[in-house]
């Protein structure tokens, strides 16, 4: 069999992380690293070796097949029981492509970005659990176990952000990551278990079974049936209480609040986790459950466009008034995401028997498609800010300005992220973010024109990013006694390998979503498993076009120039905007203010003091009561073998005069 | 006669092989100084040949139903078999230090193995008391090992008194079940057992002589003196091996042979089990002598091990020799660290002779801290699986939901929180308590670091290899 191996996709990482966590503080620096690189290009390989398995392989009736290569019963309950294993599907094995990319990437990266850090070891042997769950995640045969590599996902997102750990303010982000994170996954849980009660199942084979028009196993469909029968209400309210979860690992409003404070954690790893994978664990959750969402719960999906629409607004109207250019690209990652929420949102129900109406295959592949695209320029971007923040030793904007002269491969990378995630034509965002604002205009009309708009405050503000870096004024102050140069080539070569993705992608998914050629990402990743043609609506595509065209002029004519007449103006003109939105609209306050002073106060205050009052009590009681007791049953034991005796005795008798009695 | 019957026991004839083998090698070793190692790794290695025809998976019997072969039965054989081995291995550095005989020691813990053997593949009530007291028997010899401790002979006169006392009351319970129903076949009994207050007594006698072994309450007074007293690789091998088989035993004959009188024993056991684990636990909180902790640990452990057998099916054997195993591993890492202690700091096991231990043998303070945590069922340590295994063999297997099992649930549930505390008595001795001289560094030697090894391997690995667990249970359903 051809996926044989596939396990090793997952045990190497772990095998690295345990050699690295167990004995990485007696290596060298070069050595840890070294162990880990290797290991993940192993990875890399066998994952590409399986995607390309994969997708050569024949398909029946035009339908890729679900693969489960492995799968064991780990804990059996009754009814139900707790499996691992692997699944293999067209979004697990891009998802396993996606990952290890990026990864294999930030590893290499990390060579020169981490060179010197004291706990360089400890590093990648959070590197490589990270991959290891992260890969786990999406490779789960299951929902629970989707569940655990989710909660070890965010365990090593809490590691890394706190990476350095001797400054306050990275304890206080992983702090806040984590809780906000567990705040979220407590929902998911609930929605898991609901889920597992009603249907005495946690398998995702329904996701190859009642859409795809397959031989639909009984089983399975009588689970779903079962809980159909309990209640209509059942499998929408699972769904959204796991949407929950995912709504916090992928950062949504109001959940976002923890992701731009995890960009206290070293930049490679906020390329990794916080924009190419973890994040996007909630898309990719609700790509899983997509079948049961469209078939059970296709009102509730409006939850998920509208709470995508939000997010998708809001990150972007505060992205336009960062200063820092981590947080530029923090809120610009929730932005992202949130249009991939829309794309998924977007799929209505309309399945003629066993196939996929256009309409539903498009707004989930264009979701999938954007997460894809979305990973590696935005993995690019990421570590093009490394780079510059490697150089100028800082991340506020305002100390950097005109380094397109000392780092030219950066600025040219750069550059074309910036343009891919504008939209431009022949750069991959376009092809990904057209698809995603042709089916919100299927959907409707105003949910289209909106994510119009923010497509084109996207391009406004990336480019306002880039300037402002790149251009503008050098603070010759700051590079007086510290020249900018150029990262080392472990730096550089992964921003130019993630580049020449964003490109080739680019390049021909649009030219072949024009000329309705196939083999384009439609070809592999579709809600059915068809194979799906791109075609661009042209007009859409034009509009959007030249919308994200005059949005970078705008800001080329704001911010291109030496100095900037016009930012300063609507800076005065608009000085609460600006701040409201430099402050992101306050909702940390506000949710300071809800759990500290409503949450903590009135109901935490009252069940403190119900535990150190009446819980406390109650067991102190009765460990005295214990002790006591222990204390005056001593007698008992008084080493006289002959009262052993009689105890024995008397006490064999009692037992069958009890036992007489009743 | 038919002798091929006797392919049916390859277990025990394996073992009387290797009883025979060791006591000509002791012999043959007579003057050579590496005796103890020899003779040590040659019953290493007879054990472990053991293992294989443990796994004999048909259900069999031979002379006419005195003997009876079931896949759980070999399974239970296998498990005690690894904690024999673990005792042969943490025993070499005591046996270094303070005996020469161990050929003696090897040939007894052999024979009480063997005797264990019989005791739980017995088919008939006869054959039943013949394993028992082969397994006793030499047993007090064992905890009489330590020639020239007073202790040590005070621990055995205590254990072979009480053990006859109790053998006594269960001969005359098992005369009692002989003149009810007129047959000591298990098979026999099962079918035509009676429901009268004559059975009844003969249950509770013989219980009681079983409960003896498993140390129950109002049966236990012996174990803490015993235990105490005795060398500690033989309170291990006690606490584990011998409480192992006496449980199984007991679950199946509880089960197979009473069968028609469940409503009794089922009450039986509630009392028994939650006096057990209260009584245990309130002895073991105020305890300082650590082999004496142990013992009531033990105790209340053992109450636990029975929780399983109130389901009354399949899964409750399947609970109970899971929760033997994990409990082999943990206990058996407990006294091999006690034992690697005393030994390195002239015979104290009191608790303060562990204060401030982690500063100076981390290792062994770790492991040591692996070994209660599994003990007290923290996830993700092996005990947390086994007792959740229990507690759901406990309440499962009822029709409706009962009261009483969750109610004895309960009372188990709330002593676990009791025990965790005095499992942690040990942990803060170990790492937090001050201490102005604690035990200097000292070297383990190969014998305690396998045994460790081992232990550690099982109570890492019991609980999350599910296949254990499932191994075990396709032999309890087999049965």
């Amino acid at each position: 069999m051809i996926y044989e191996l596939s396990y090793l996709i997952l045990l190497l990482p772990l095998l690295s992380f345990l050699v690295l966590g167990l004995a990485g503080m007696k290596m060298q620096h070069k050595t840890a690293g070294l162990i880990g690189t290797c290991s993940l290009s192993l990875v890399t390989l066998l994952s590409y070796w399986t995607a390309f398995a994969y997708f050569t392989a024949d398909r029946v009736n035009g339908i890729y097949q679900t693969i489960v290569p492995y799968n064991f019963t780990w804990l059996p309950l009754g009814n139900l029981h707790f499996d691992m294993g692997i699944l293999l599907d067209p979004i697990s094995v891009m998802m396993l492509v996606v990952i290890s990319t990026v990864s294999l990437m930030v590893h290499i990266y990390s060579f020169g970005y981490m060179h010197g850090e004291k706990g360089f070891q400890r590093y990648y042997a959070f590197l490589s659990l990270f991959t290891m769950s992260m890969l786990g995640l999406v490779l789960a045969t299951n929902i629970f176990q989707m569940y655990m590599f989710w909660e070890l996902v965010g365990v090593s997102s809490y590691l890394l952000i706190g990476f350095y750990y001797p400054l306050k303010p990275a304890i206080a982000a992983s702090k806040k990551a984590f809780i906000v994170t567990r705040f979220a996954d407590m929902f998911f849980l609930v929605g898991i278990l609901t889920f597992g009660y009603f249907t005495d199942s946690f398998s995702f084979s329904f996701a190859g079974d009642i859409v795809m028009g397959q031989g639909t196993t009984p089983f399975i469909e009588g689970n779903i049936a079962k809980a159909v029968a309990a209640g209509g209400f059942i499998i929408p309210t699972a769904l959204v209480l796991m949407f929950i979860g995912g709504a916090g690992k992928s950062a949504m409003f109001p959940l976002h609040i923890w992701l731009p404070d995890a960009m206290e954690g070293p930049t490679p790893v906020s390329a990794l986790i916080h924009a190419a994978t973890m994040v996007v664990a909630g898309v990719f959750q609700i790509a899983r459950m997509f079948p049961l969402w469209i078939e059970y719960a296709p009102q509730a999906m409006s939850i998920v466009v509208w709470v995508g629409v939000i997010t998708a607004f809001y990150a972007a109207a505060v992205a336009c008034a960062q200063s820092d250019i981590k947080r530029v690209l923090a809120f610009s990652t929730i932005s992202q995401i949130a249009f991939m929420m829309v794309a998924l949102g977007v799929s209505l129900p309309g399945h003629h028997g066993a196939v996929l109406d256009n309409h539903a295959q498009l707004g989930y592949m264009a979701g999938m498609f954007h997460l894809f695209t979305h990973a590696m320029f935005k993995a690019c971007l990421f570590l093009g800010a490394g780079c510059i923040i490697h150089a100028v030793h800082s991340n506020e904007m305002a100390l950097m300005g005109g380094l397109r002269k000392y780092m030219p491969i950066t600025h040219i990378t750069f550059l074309i992220s910036c343009l891919a995630i504008a939209g431009i034509p022949f750069f991959s965002g376009f092809s990904s973010k057209d698809e995603i604002i042709t089916a919100c205009m299927e959907y409707s009309p105003v949910v289209g024109w909106i994510m119009t708009g923010i497509a084109a405050m996207t391009a406004f503000y990336m480019f306002r990013l880039y300037y402002g870096i790149f251009w503008g004024t050098e603070n010759k102050e700051a590079h007086a006694h510290h020249t900018p140069h150029e990262a080392p080539l472990t730096m550089t070569l992964p921003l130019i390998v993630l580049c020449v993705i964003t490109v080739g992608v680019g390049v021909y998914t649009t030219i072949a979503g024009f000329a309705g050629w196939g083999g384009s990402f439609g070809s592999f990743v579709s809600a059915a498993g068809t194979d799906y043609t791109i075609h661009f609506n042209t007009q859409i595509a034009a509009t959007s076009t030249v919308i994200a065209i005059l949005s970078i002029c705008l800001a080329t004519y704001i911010y291109k120039g030496e100095s900037q007449p016009i930012a300063d103006r609507l800076y005065k003109t608009f000085p609460k905007l600006h701040r409201a939105a430099y402050k992101r609209f306050y909702q940390d306050e506000i949710w300071q203010y809800v759990t500290h002073r409503i949450i903590f106060r009135c109901v935490s205050t009252p069940i403190a003091w119900f535990d150190r009052h009446v819980v406390d009590g109650t067991f102190n009681f009765l460990a005295w009561g214990a002790n006591e007791g222990g204390e005056s049953l001593r007698s008992w034991q008084s080493g006289d073998v002959r009262k052993y005796a009689v105890w024995f005795l008397t006490g064999t008798v009692a037992l069958t005069l009890i036992l007489l009695c009743i | 006669m038919n002798y091929s019957q006797f392919l049916n026991m390859i277990p025990e004839a394996t073992l009387m092989l290797a009883l025979v083998l060791v006591f000509f090698a002791d012999f043959a070793l007579y003057k050579s100084e590496r005796k103890t190692f020899v003779l040590g790794v040659l019953t290493g290695a007879l054990l472990l040949c053991q293992l294989v025809p443990c796994f004999l998976a048909e259900p069999a019997t031979a002379f006419g139903g005195m003997y009876v072969s079931s896949p759980i039965v070999n399974v239970m054989k296998t498990i005690l078999t690894l904690g024999t081995f673990i005792v042969v291995v943490m025993s070499q550095k005591w046996m270094a230090s303070n005996t020469k005989l161990s050929g003696e020691f090897y040939m007894l813990v052999l024979s009480t193995l063997l005797g264990m053997y019989m005791m739980m593949s017995a088919g008939h009530f006869l054959l039943f008391f013949l394993g028992l007291e082969m397994a006793s028997v030499p047993m007090a010899c064992l905890v009489a090992f330590d020639r020239y401790k007073k202790k040590s002979a005070e621990a055995a006169a205590k254990y072979i008194l009480t053990a006859t006392f109790s053998s006594g009351v269960m001969l005359y319970g098992i005369s009692f079940l002989y003149g009810a129903v007129g047959t000591l076949y298990f098979d026999d009994m099962a079918a035509s057992i009676e429901l009268t207050p004559l059975t009844i007594m003969g249950m509770v006698f013989f219980f009681s002589g079983l409960g003896f072994k498993i140390s129950l309450v109002p049966f236990h007074f012996w174990t803490a003196d015993t235990y105490e007293g005795a060398p500690t690789p033989i309170t291990g091998y006690l606490s584990v091996v011998s409480k192992g088989a006496a449980t199984l035993t007991l679950a199946i004959i509880l089960m197979h042979v009473f069968g028609r009188l469940v409503e009794y024993w089922e009450p039986l056991l509630w009392i028994v089990i939650m006096l057990t684990i209260t009584v245990g636990n309130l002895f073991a909180i105020r305890q300082t002598e650590l082999k004496r902790f142990m013992a009531f640990s033990s105790i209340s452990q053992a109450g636990y091990i029975m929780l399983a057998v109130i389901g009354n099916s399949a899964q409750s054997l399947t609970a109970l020799t899971f929760y033997v195993l994990v409990y082999v591993a943990a206990n058996m890492a407990v006294f091999t660290v006690i034992s690697a202690v005393e030994e390195s700091n002239g015979g104290r096991t009191d608790m303060a002779a562990y204060n401030g231990l982690y500063a100076t043998n981390p290792k062994l303070s770790l492991l040591m801290t692996l070994a209660l945590f599994s003990l007290a069922g923290i996830p993700p340590f092996a005990g947390m699986f086994s007792k959740f295994f229990v507690f759901m063999a406990a309440v499962g297997g009822h029709e409706s939901a009962p009261f009483w099992p969750y109610f004895v649930v309960f009372i188990a549930l709330i002593n676990t929180v009791v025990s965790l505390y005095y499992y942690l008595l040990i942990v803060k001795a170990m790492y937090i308590t001050k201490t102005e001289e604690p035990l200097p560094t000292f070297k383990n030697g190969a014998a305690i670091n396998w045994s460790l090894a081992i232990c550690t391997i099982g109570i890492l690995l019991f609980g999350v290899c599910s296949c254990i667990y499932e191994w075990i249970d396709k032999a309890a359903v087999a049965l």
